[in-house]
């Protein structure tokens, strides 16, 4: 008999160690099925960064490299750099890549560095339990902004595949949802799009990837889904930002 | 062997890349230019990385990533970029990898001057950056000698799977002196031995795991427990100095880097006016040359002077520990930037012998 579904071997076997009803279950599994898909498990380095992000740890089948918070894509630098023929990839929340982050996520996409960012946009800190992130949205709750993100005083959801769309180097820069099947399959795209470039040695690429956070959000999974598709989605719009030619 | 005539800076990035050093991140802060922009002409030559990081925290984790991948690798900064390094430094020894970091000192807290100066002996020698580990600190006082220790720093960093620092101060990183380079040794992919792989992913065997995060108490306190113990064997076999006129000195100069050199001229016009003074000169800052100062002999020796380019001094209280304060210490510098000369030595060395005659 033909197995039709089964755990991708660059996962190890063990439960997941999210929140039950988060998406970084889905991400991580997509991310695993492709490099088995590339037959490129011996040669990928995930590196992950400070958050929820960190247990990845536990899941990838592959080797990994863990960073100081936000230093990640400097760590992916110097591992890429270090070994060309590996498969290397960042895995980061937007508390990582866009606050304590975004020197070193700007600069290694202004180098057109040949690795793949794959960018968790939920909206908050969840590790930390719940506090605001750079993308939280205006009027959103969260621990630290308990009356909802004023503008005003805390500035605006920031952009990052459009940030980073205004650099010349980046090779791919898109942004999808996880917030359902068909979407969860235009992801996969991006990332097999991404990681194909990467081989070819076609520069920078950036997946940013609409999560959610039941836990902090204080919602159900499914209530969370239908919030995304509310709100981040229409805050984030979908979409390629950038897709150069040589 | 041929001689050569280098300045410091470009001596100790010479020397990295005779030890095997392949990837150099760093990023411009004075005194230490010349490391940088030699590595941004050398390392292609021989096949390696250069990268001018977009900060001192991006470059050394760079540096981290490099060495992830069993390359040797270096950084290298002045105070306040070491400072913004503590973050990388403490995550390269927690997840134990090897790595080189040569701060070229000058005069701190702060942003400080930009001259020369000893201002991060305390920060070098207890504490690099969160989290209670320590780092093998070489401390050189000629251009020669910046080169031997940069090339026996890659080694111990090895060995051990821990950094390394060269501290050195912007005198030696400016001047030129002749040297012999020590051969060149090929480049080899370290194997990676950190805790994280034993700890994580129990069924994939054939993956590293590098990581300072063990996330178990039990974990990371075995591992911090085995820090300990490591440090130990450091202090037992690491141990550097150099003991000049000891022999029969009443009066013993402490002084390390380029604060010896004017120490060793001030010895030689003590000892003219007849003051029996010697010098220990910590070659290793951490592990400290404790016995060589508790083998002085108590019943000869009236007094230590330490003596840095620094104030106050912060080598003190591991001179006090050595000696037991059986010894009395006292101590003279500079600090800032400004230059400390042998007469200065001399002078404070003289108005302690007085005081002693009172």
């Amino acid at each position: 008999m033909d197995a039709l579904y089964e755990r991708p071997k660059s996962l190890t076997n063990r439960a997941t160690a999210y929140c039950p009803g988060c998406l970084h279950g889905v991400a991580t599994r997509l991310i695993a099925e492709l490099i088995d898909e590339l037959d490129a498990r011996a040669d990928t380095v995930a590196v992950l960064p400070v958050g929820c992000g960190t247990l990845g740890m536990f899941h990838f089948n592959t080797d990994i490299v863990v960073s100081p918070h936000g230093r990640t894509p400097a760590v992916a630098t110097g591992v890429k750099r270090s070994a060309p023929e590996k498969l290397v990839f960042s895995y980061q929340g937007d508390g990582d890549l866009a606050a304590i982050g975004l020197a070193e996520i700007m600069h290694a996409a202004n180098r057109g560095e040949n690795f793949t960012v794959i960018f968790i946009n939920n909206g908050t800190y969840g590790m930390t339990g719940g506090q605001m992130a750079p993308t939280t949205l205006v009027g959103q709750k969260s621990t630290t902004t308990p009356e909802g993100r004023n503008p005003a005083e805390t500035g605006y959801p920031m952009m990052m595949c459009e940030i980073l769309s205004q650099l010349r180097a980046p090779r791919y820069i898109a942004r999808f949802s996880l917030d359902c099947p068909a979407n969860v399959i235009q992801a996969k795209k991006g990332l097999r799009k991404s990681f194909e470039l990467q081989r070819a040695g076609k520069g920078f690429t950036f997946v940013e990837l609409l999560s959610n956070c039941p836990t902090n959000w204080g919602l159900s999974p499914l209530e969370c889904l239908e919030w995304m598709r509310e709100n981040t989605m229409k805050a984030f719009p979908l979409g390629v930002f950038r897709d150069r030619e040589d | 062997m041929e001689k050569k005539f280098l300045k410091g800076n470009e001596a100790v990035a010479e020397a990295a890349i005779l030890a095997g050093c392949r990837f150099f991140a760093g990023y411009p802060i004075t005194p230490q230019n010349e490391i940088p922009e030699y590595m941004a002409r050398r390392m292609p030559q021989v096949g390696g990385v250069f990268l001018q990081g977009e900060s001192e925290t991006a470059s050394v984790c760079m540096v981290y990533g490099a060495a992830a991948m069993g390359k040797l690798a270096m950084t290298s900064s002045s105070g306040p970029g070491i400072s913004l390094k503590a973050e990388g430094i403490s995550t390269l020894a927690g997840a134990q990898l090897p790595a080189v970091i040569v701060n070229v000192m000058r005069g701190g807290p702060g942003l400080g001057t930009i001259q020369a100066a000893q201002s991060d002996y305390l920060h070098a020698t207890k504490a690099m950056g969160h989290g209670g580990f320590r780092v093998l600190v070489l401390a050189p006082s000629t251009v020669q000698e910046a080169i031997d220790l940069t090339y026996k720093a890659f080694g111990l960093a090895v060995k051990y799977q821990n950094p390394a620092v060269v501290l050195m101060d912007g005198w030696i990183g400016s001047m030129m002196e002749p040297v012999t380079l020590p051969e060149a040794k090929e480049p080899v992919k370290n194997a990676y031995t950190g805790w994280g792989t034993r700890y994580y992913n129990p069924s994939g065997t054939d993956v590293d795991v590098v990581t300072s995060c063990l996330l178990e108490p039990d974990r990371q306190e075995l591992l911090n427990i085995h820090f300990g113990e490591m440090y130990e064997t450091w202090a037992r076999d690491e141990v550097m100095a150099e003991e000049y006129m000891l022999g029969d000195a009443e009066y013993v100069i402490v002084a390390y880097g380029t604060a010896a050199r004017a120490a060793r001229t001030a010895i030689g016009s003590l000892r003219e006016k007849g003051v029996k003074a010697g010098m220990l000169r910590p070659i290793s800052l951490y592990p400290f040359p404790y016995d060589a100062l508790k083998r002085l002999d108590k019943s000869r020796v009236r007094c230590i002077l330490d003596t840095e380019m620094t104030l106050p001094v912060q080598m003190k209280d591991d001179i006090r520990l050595g000696v037991t304060d059986a010894i009395p210490v006292h101590s003279c510098g500079r600090s800032g930037g400004v230059v400390l000369t042998n007469e200065d030595i001399e002078d404070a060395l003289l108005r302690i012998i007085e005081e002693e005659g009172k």
